[in-house]
């Protein structure tokens, strides 16, 4: 155990507090901090990930309290990922909405973002169900204020919808946790998952509902059919770097069905053991197949590109479904591939939508927009990118999760709606992108605004993670593997967390 | 007791959902704090119901009830009370800036083609106005 384990938690959430005291000093010198704090984010994370890659989990006993009876934060492979995930895309964005002025469009931006970071690293942390609650709560306040800054009467609709099914999603969340607690008699997950062996059959049925009840709280926060309507307004009509950044939201639905889900009701469950999984696979199917026809029938790019990542986080859903170890593999190389470049992918959105002056990002005929060889050779690079062809990362992910459902009963069903899925998205895009940058004629008196090329830069770099993923995919599925490895193998988390003895206590 | 707590909980929360589903933000509102309250009383509930008993020690007592489910409770009344502040916070703002109360907010039917259209430089004007 090392106290720097808690760092990812509290170093924002310091943050947060320190962006709020240096208002008065304006603006710029936020921005130099927020960026500052930022990159000592990532490297943390970098820092954490070294510890984490080894089989020895990172536990930390908050206010040094043994492992049932008081909250632990737990570091192992999965969190390092995701945190590192996390940190890199956070300092994409940031560096994008500081060049395109997003941040001067309101107030407190730098806070809610460093706050939106706090509430991330400690849901990718935590090992207690009802501090996971407490965690989603302070990412979502944040990402409210996110969502609505700037303002514009679409935001405000789509921010309304977005509030409100979140406040029932924790409410939901309540309920289940209730029950839980009420039949388990714990909220730390790996002594639940202890406890869940020992449920007598006349209780069976209450686990299993509160069971499923937690997946519908994840599925929203995953955008999961049919709890996923709020995702394409949401996400269209915020601000780009915002939506950047909720490229990491949505898995953060899919890493606590993955962490909570998968620990409490692994293999050691008996009866219980995988009651959630044939759901996930079957909503997931559901939700690829509408996310495809979204994706064909949209009418402007940035809902496009949100039924995109609505595409990709059932892709991912998919293949957790299919549960075994190189599908969680899989998963995981189509986890980060998805998050960059589904972020990348709203940013250049939002170069497009500048360029194009009024007619902004609809699918109509416009004025050519600034450097449109630049441009549209990275829209047509994330594009091949995310509908999964090759030779870019996406098609690596799919591959390997494809050949992983093989032996899975229902193969038939999702090699069909998976490929099929992409066939159609390759069509959409492929249609928007001859659209956007083919269909042009100059205008008189219509000026077309040249590219910012400063946070052009952010673009390009999340851009450039994918061919990255390629060339170095031997190095990262062997990491993947490793953290798939670690999470099939759930005995060893709950050993670990029940096994910490507290500061001072020589007893054992 | 059981039943009674039961049918409490069950009545708000039938009435927290029919309002919850309702067209308009204020419903909405009423309806998502009356859920709370109903999630509430159920996490209370969940340590089980138990009468004349301490929840922190007291040397005199012959048996303590589960302080946990109060402690739950305690936050997520909090929380709770702050995200429903937030929310009708929001709905006003949506009141004024969509010029109606629905949740839907968009009823004028030019407005889907402009919203796709014109975003981003009315956005613009707004802001410049502002």
């Amino acid at each position: 155990m090392s106290p720097f384990t808690i760092l990812p938690v509290l170093l924002p959430l310091i943050g947060g507090i320190l962006m709020l005291m240096a208002r008065p000093a304006g603006i710029d010198t936020q921005r130099i901090l927020s960026l500052i704090l930022t990159s000592l984010l990532v490297g943390v994370s970098l820092v954490s990930f070294q510890l984490a890659n080894s089989d020895i989990y990172q536990v930390v006993l908050l206010g040094n309290w043994q492992a049932p009876f008081g909250i632990v934060i737990v570091l192992d492979r999965l969190s390092a990922l995701m945190l590192l995930l996390t940190s890199l895309l956070a300092l994409g964005a940031l560096w994008y909405a500081i060049r395109t002025d997003t941040d001067k469009h309101g107030q407190h931006f730098h806070v809610l973002f460093q706050l939106q970071l706090f509430g991330l690293n400690g849901a990718f942390m935590t090992g207690d169900v009802f501090n996971l609650f407490v965690f989603f709560e302070v990412l979502l306040i944040a990402s409210y204020g996110l969502l609505l800054h700037g303002g514009g009467r679409l935001r405000t609709r789509a921010g309304l919808h977005y509030v409100v099914i979140n406040l029932v999603g924790s409410t939901l969340f309540l309920f289940a946790v209730g029950t839980l607690y009420g039949i388990l008699g714990t909220l730390n997950i790996a002594d639940m998952a202890v406890a869940v062996r020992n449920v007598s059959e006349a209780d069976q049925g209450i686990v299993a509902t509160a069971a499923v009840l937690l997946l519908v709280v994840f599925g929203i926060k995953a955008a999961m059919f049919p709890l996923y309507l709020w995702l394409p307004g949401a996400y269209a009509y915020t601000s780009a770097p915002v939506a950047a950044l909720f490229a990491i939201m949505t898995k953060v639905g899919l890493y606590a069905i993955i962490r909570v889900h998968g620990t409490i009701f692994g293999e050691a469950a008996g009866d219980l053991a995988f009651v959630h999984i044939e759901w996930v696979l079957l909503l997931g199917l559901i939700t690829l197949a509408l996310a495809a026809l979204g994706v064909l029938a949209a009418r402007a790019l940035r809902r496009q590109v949100a039924y995109l990542i609505l595409a990709s986080v059932a892709t991912l859903m998919i293949a957790i479904g299919i549960n075994n170890e190189a599908a969680l593999a899989a998963s995981l190389y189509y986890l980060i591939h998805s998050t960059m470049i589904g972020a990348a992918m709203f940013l250049i959105a939002d170069v497009i939508m500048k360029g194009r002056g009024i007619y902004s990002d609809s699918f109509t005929k416009a004025i050519p927009i600034d450097r449109p060889i630049v441009v549209g050779s990275v829209f047509m690079l994330l594009g091949i990118a995310l509908t999964g062809m090759p030779p870019l990362s996406g098609f690596f992910g799919k591959v390997m999760i494809l050949h992983s459902a093989l032996n899975h009963p229902w193969f038939a069903a999702i090699l069909s709606v998976v490929l099929i899925a992409g066939l159609l998205m390759i069509i959409a895009v492929v249609r928007s992108g001859s659209l956007l940058f083919y269909s042009v004629q100059k205008e008189e008196g219509q000026k077309t605004s040249p590219l910012n090329k400063s946070a052009f830069v952010a673009v390009f770099l999340l851009m450039l993670v994918s061919p990255l993923m390629v060339l170095f995919a031997k190095p990262l599925t062997d990491i993947t593997s490793q953290i798939a490895g670690q999470l099939f193998n759930g005995q060893a988390y709950i050993d670990a967390v029940l096994s910490t003895v507290p500061y001072g206590d020589n007893s054992k | 007791m059981e039943w009674l707590v039961a049918s409490v909980i069950s009545v708000m929360t039938g009435c927290g959902v029919y309002l919850t589903l309702r067209a308009r933000t204020f419903p909405v509102v009423l309806g998502l704090t009356l859920l709370a309250y109903a999630v509430n009383v159920f996490l209370f509930s969940m340590g089980r119901l138990q009468i004349g008993i301490p929840a922190v020690i007291d040397p005199a007592a012959a048996a303590y009830t589960d302080p946990l489910p109060q402690a739950l409770v305690l936050t997520a009344i909090v929380i709770a009370f702050g995200m429903t502040a937030f929310l009708i916070v929001l709905a006003l703002k949506a009141r004024s800036e969509l010029g109606n109360d629905h949740v839907d907010g968009l009823h004028r039917s030019d407005d889907e083609l402009k919203a796709t259209k014109h975003n981003s430089t009315k956005a613009e004007t707004e802001r410049s106005e502002s």
